[in-house]
């Protein structure tokens, strides 16, 4: 049962609600209109201290797409934030109008923290600083399901920024919850998973390297990752390891003809536009998938999963 | 060699590392209690060579929880009417609560008043912990 509860990481949840989560986003996708009235009355705060455009649009769309209505904010300054109010006590204000919350912030622990004020309504984290993005897991997941078959039994390259990359430390650990999945962890040096997240793995189910050309050929499944600007507080650190992979055509030859390329977007170099045009380029469909998964949670967290009319 | 006389009541914190004792004084906040405080330093030892000792003549309760991860190879002896009644060893405790502060600079801890945090134990061998809030790892005394 998942009415009520939170999401601030994947580990919130066990693997079948996961599941149950996926299979009401293929219920969606098959029947939007028959979800298209879900949530209506309800009121969903979205609550962005940090720049978005995908996750705040899925979001939003996905309320708006149940029947749901929207208030909050994509800019702290232009909330009590400004005058130094607290999360907590903005999260207890929030809850007095809304039914769900959503929210992202630039620190770590976030969503974990206002999860502990807020009494009846749950919180959804849409990524709190290089730390989780539970509901970018929840995309990746859906598109693997989509375009492999299933979760299961993937040699999985993981490439770009693994130490501040949030999308990739949730799902990694996501999916190493699966069967028979390998990772091969591709980056440069500066830039390697951390070993808190490389602890909850068995060693015999990943390894390291820093060339992507080695390995793109027994990938089943690439998921790339932008480098971002945000984290680095060297600008001369981002310009040398910014274009340290760009997946092109020539690389594209070496892989499977089945691999399928993910990336969590926005990408800047590290995808070659050419690349756009392969049929194992997922990553537009991935954000569409983004917007159903995110329904199909909004959904079960406010036990509305049928029409009521 | 120095004599202290023998408690009557209370706490002997002994095989405390030599230079630790200090510490384990500022942590258990002995400097707020009215009892009376010795803390001996770099007393001869066979075990250790040298090893530092705190008495604290006591009718109080004190968190011990902080001991383990200062120094866990410290003995508690507790004493009533002059004779010892019970003595405990200590081991890391695997969950600290409102001792020890996140240091990963990222973690929303360093910048709201968040009261309570609690740390898992993840590495008892270089006495990490994990933050409830960030996972990033800390430990007690040292770095990151």
């Amino acid at each position: 049962m998942l009415k009520g509860r939170h999401l601030i990481e994947p580990g919130d949840f066990k693997l079948e609600e996961i599941e149950s989560i996926m299979e009401l986003a293929d219920n969606i996708i098959t029947n939007p209109k028959g979800y298209s009235l879900v949530c209506k009355g309800k009121l969903l705060a979205s609550l962005f201290y940090e720049p978005s455009t995908r996750t705040r649009f899925s979001f939003e769309a996905a309320m708006l797409r149940l029947g749901g209505e929207i208030i909050g904010f994509d800019d702290p300054n232009n909330s009590s934030v400004s005058k130094g109010e607290s999360l907590g006590d903005t999260i207890r204000t929030i809850e007095c109008y809304s039914d769900i919350a959503v929210i992202r912030h630039p620190r770590e622990g976030t969503a974990r923290l206002v999860s502990k004020f807020a009494k009846e309504m749950p919180i959804i984290n849409a990524g709190d600083g290089g730390h989780e993005h539970p509901t970018q897991t929840l995309t990746d997941l859906l598109t693997i399901r989509k375009y492999k078959g299933g979760c299961d039994n993937h040699v999985v390259g993981v490439c770009g920024d693994l130490l501040f990359g949030r999308t990739i430390h949730s799902l990694v650990k996501t999916l190493n919850r699966y069967q028979g999945i390998t990772f091969v962890f591709i980056s440069p040096k500066e830039l390697k998973m951390p070993e808190n997240i490389l602890n909850q793995l068995n060693p015999d189910t990943y390894r390291e390297t820093t060339n992507l050309d080695d390995v793109i050929g027994e990938l089943d499944i690439l998921y790339m990752s932008r480098v971002q600007r945000e984290r680095f507080v060297s600008e001369e650190e981002y310009l040398r390891l910014k274009d340290y992979y760009i997946l092109d055509k020539k690389k594209m030859k070496k892989a499977k003809t089945d691999m399928i390329v993910m990336h969590p977007l926005p990408r800047v170099n590290e995808i070659a536009i050419e690349v756009d045009d392969d049929p194992r380029a997922v990553y537009f469909k991935q954000a569409k998938c983004g917007m159903y998964v995110r329904m199909a949670l909004i959904a079960k967290l406010l036990g509305a999963e049928e029409n009521n009319d | 060699m120095i004599n202290v006389s023998k408690l009557k009541k209370g706490i002997i914190i002994d095989h405390i590392e030599a230079g630790h004792g200090f510490e384990i004084y500022k942590e258990l906040h002995l400097n707020d209690i009215d009892d009376v405080v010795v803390l001996l330093k770099n007393i001869p030892s066979k075990k250790m060579k040298q090893k530092d000792l705190i008495k604290i003549e006591t009718d109080l309760p004190i968190d011990m929880n902080v001991l383990g991860l200062i120094d866990p190879n410290v003995t508690i002896n507790f004493v009533k009417n002059g004779e010892m009644y019970k003595k405990i060893t200590l081991n890391l405790p695997k969950v600290v609560e409102g001792i020890m502060k996140c240091k990963n600079p990222r973690c929303i801890t360093q910048h709201e008043d968040v009261k309570e945090i609690k740390f898992y134990l993840v590495n008892e061998e270089k006495k990490q912990y994990r933050c409830e809030y960030c996972d990033a790892y800390t430990t007690f005394m040292g770095e990151e």
